[in-house]
């Protein structure tokens, strides 16, 4: 209790200590709407210069999170610090030092990619607002662009103004709410790149996304679903930590595998059926039943079966079937 | 796995059916206004309060206006006559100057609405049949508040004197009432509206302006970037006041100049004076739209407040109505209002040449009702998306 005071009151003296590079320490978050909890007791740390994957379905407490970490909810239960100021009495110093990109457009339609970026500017106190917006248009690719109204650029265009947008003021911290999603891939690499890029330079990205081949880009990944922050580490703990064996299967005689599928995904030993194209992934928790499940299956001369790493989403997926069932 | 497509075919209706597709969109209409509680509540309430609110507090014939009565002697008729004027409903006595130019300045400040004065001698020369004359100054810039109860004035006094002193009716009148409409001579009623209609006018627009700015924000989700920011909610209000008060400066100066080149008004007062309480008034204004914006959920509900606020302003404040005529409790609500003492101002200062130090009162009143409004924004502005 001695230690969160002094934390509240010298922040710098207390970051000091064992772990001054962590800039998101959050223990037992809760937030309720209407008596419904939203999330609960998620605890989670970031250390700087890490880019951190924020995954989960829709409605899994992503966003209500990343607001409780910038100040704009304030969490009903737990506590926490972000960038060593605590999360819910000094919201304002925080505001100062995070960059926020919303999840849904929130720049001015109506003002042009100049005029929201000076107004940003001005309101972080640069000193020249003018000149900060310009370096940014020229870094921002967006040269040529800067009197364009926001509302008409394309959905990529829009993003990289965002991005360019909250980085401006050149924050300590990034909170990215499904920066990604309605971007085409070639954007979507080219924004990745820069994510990484600024890493390196020392700035900590927390980034929620849907995408698997993104929660494989990030150094460090939390899986929360209902609410519940279910797992995390980097990509290969999540992985090994799932305990899941997985089977490729495909039809030699390229046959459809949907009735195929529709008669595993019941059986006892088997977790999860997930069609990939032409094969099926077939995955069970433990080893030993699953291997009793399909014995029958691997029998027949028509079908291929290959042993195989679990993926990202077959963990996922499992995680979320899991949860639900603790949920219901 | 669910099936997303029904397997059976749905069976549809014939036709191209228009009744139905209209049907849909009325009862979808309807679901929704249904959950937008205030305007449903709105629905009910504003027709209801406003009826009952201005049909008990709107009296075209004005009583208890207020009057001075300077008795320039101490005689039994001078005290039977202002007995009688305690008696009426369309006067009221509040101020017994002593002098003429007290009365005069309780008339430029607007404290009385007339000023009667009962000349030295008049008993006695009213018993010598002489026919003295009552003098009786009228505040003629609201023609419609003096002129009907300057018409009973004359018969009020005559009955008085013949009840308490036999002086007899016979023939004409025992004495003469000779009466001087201050302000407005000819009684010209644009004399009146005009000024009125630039604080009406700058009600309107600024209103509107203010009520929506929050609200649009949140609607078009700006709000939660700007939330985000390192920006505090007294920063925000008046950064998005102050533009307006410009605006409403320029609306304000093109009104007075058509009002005064056009219609003839005077413009005896002070301009500089005018043009800084205008300012107060349109910052009051835009203060209270600020304060609708904060509360209200969307724009509609923005929009509704707003109008619940101006016909108030348009029926309660004078402006159409002698305020002087309204039931004390409607006399209330019009002081909260600040159209009510902004046509005060605007009229004293164009009509009456009135200076600021007979207007402390209204302008202190505007001040104190931008600051209340402002105080209320700055509470009710949420910080967060709690």
């Amino acid at each position: 209790m001695t230690a969160v005071g002094n934390s509240a009151t010298a922040p710098a003296a207390a970051k000091a200590g064992n772990d001054h590079d962590v800039v998101i320490d959050v223990q037992h978050l809760t937030k309720r709407f209407d008596g419904r909890a939203v999330v609960r007791d998620v605890s989670m740390q970031v250390k700087r210069g890490t880019i951190y994957g924020f995954l989960g379905p829709n409605g899994s407490g992503k966003t209500t999170t990343i607001r409780m970490l910038c100040g704009l909810l304030t969490p009903d239960e737990g506590t926490g610090t972000c960038l060593g100021y605590d999360i819910r009495t000094e919201t304002d110093r925080i505001k100062r030092k995070v960059g926020y990109m919303t999840q849904r457009f929130s720049l001015y339609q109506d003002l042009s990619v100049r005029e929201n970026l000076e107004f940003i500017g001005r309101i972080y106190g640069l000193q020249k607002p003018r000149q900060a917006a310009r370096a940014a248009i020229e870094r921002l690719g967006l040269t040529g662009r800067e009197e364009q109204l926001a509302g008409e650029l394309s959905g990529g265009w829009k993003q990289r103004l965002a991005l360019g947008a909250c980085t401006m003021p050149s924050p300590q911290l990034l909170l990215l709410d499904e920066p990604t999603a309605g971007v085409d891939p070639k954007a979507r690499r080219e924004f990745w790149n820069e994510i990484h890029a600024l890493a390196a330079d020392g700035l900590t990205v927390l980034v929620s996304t849907h995408y698997m081949d993104e929660a494989e880009r990030c150094h460090e990944i939390a899986y929360i679903a209902y609410g519940e922050l279910l797992v995390r580490g980097t990509v290969d703990e999540v992985i090994a930590a799932s305990h899941l064996t997985t089977y490729v299967v495909s039809a030699r005689n390229g046959n459809s595998l949907s009735t195929l599928g529709q008669e595993l995904e019941h059986k006892p030993g088997i977790d999860m059926v997930a069609p990939f194209g032409t094969s099926l992934h077939v995955s069970g928790r433990d080893a030993a039943a699953l291997e009793a499940a399909i014995a029958p299956y691997k029998a027949r001369d028509d079908l291929d079966w290959q042993r195989s790493e679990a993926s990202l989403e077959d963990v996922f997926i499992d995680l979320m079937g899991r949860a639900k069932d603790n949920f219901q | 796995m669910n099936q997303l497509i029904p397997t059976e075919e749905p069976r549809r209706m014939r036709g191209d059916g228009f009744w139905r597709k209209t049907w849909a969109v009325l009862v979808k209409e309807f679901i929704q206004l249904k959950r937008d509680r205030v305007s449903f509540i709105m629905i009910v309430t504003i027709p209801l309060v406003q009826l009952l609110l201005f049909g008990y507090a709107i009296n075209t014939t004005p009583r208890d206006l207020p009057t001075a009565v300077l008795l320039q002697e101490s005689s039994n008729v001078g005290r039977s006559i202002l007995a009688a004027l305690h008696n009426t409903r369309y006067f009221k006595v509040t101020e017994l100057p002593r002098t003429e130019a007290e009365l005069d300045r309780l008339l430029a400040s607007g404290k009385v609405l007339f000023g009667i004065e009962i000349p030295a001698n008049f008993e006695r020369e009213l018993r010598r049949g002489d026919i003295p004359a009552m003098l009786v100054a009228a505040d003629a810039t609201d023609p419609v508040a003096a002129s009907s109860a300057l018409s009973a004035l004359g018969r009020l006094v005559q009955t008085a004197l013949a009840h308490d002193y036999a002086i007899p009716q016979a023939g004409s009148a025992p004495f003469e009432i000779r009466t001087h409409a201050r302000y407005n001579p000819a009684a010209k009623t644009e004399l009146n509206i005009v000024p009125g209609l630039v604080g009406t006018i700058l009600t309107m627009t600024m209103l509107i302006y203010t009520a929506l700015s929050v609200t649009r924000e949140i609607e078009r989700g700006t709000m939660e970037n700007l939330l985000a920011m390192p920006i505090t909610p007294i920063e925000i209000m008046l950064g998005k006041i102050i533009p307006y008060v410009l605006v409403g400066f320029v609306q304000a100066a093109m009104i007075i100049a058509i009002g005064v080149f056009l219609f003839g008004v005077p413009m005896l007062g002070n301009l500089g004076v005018l043009a800084a309480l205008s300012t107060l008034f349109i910052a009051a204004n835009l203060s209270i739209g600020y304060t609708f914006s904060t509360v209200a959920q969307n724009q509609l509900q923005a929009m509704q407040m707003s109008i619940m606020f101006f016909l108030p302003n348009i029926l309660l404040s004078g402006f159409m109505f002698p305020f002087a005529g309204m039931p004390l409790w409607a006399r209330w609500i019009g002081e909260a209002l600040p159209l009510t003492h902004y046509l005060r101002i605007v009229r004293s200062i164009m009509l009456k040449g009135a200076t600021v130090s007979d207007l402390h009162y209204d302008a202190a009143a505007l001040a104190a009702l931008m600051l209340v409004a402002m105080t209320i924004a700055v509470t009710r502005f949420r910080r967060t998306l709690d």
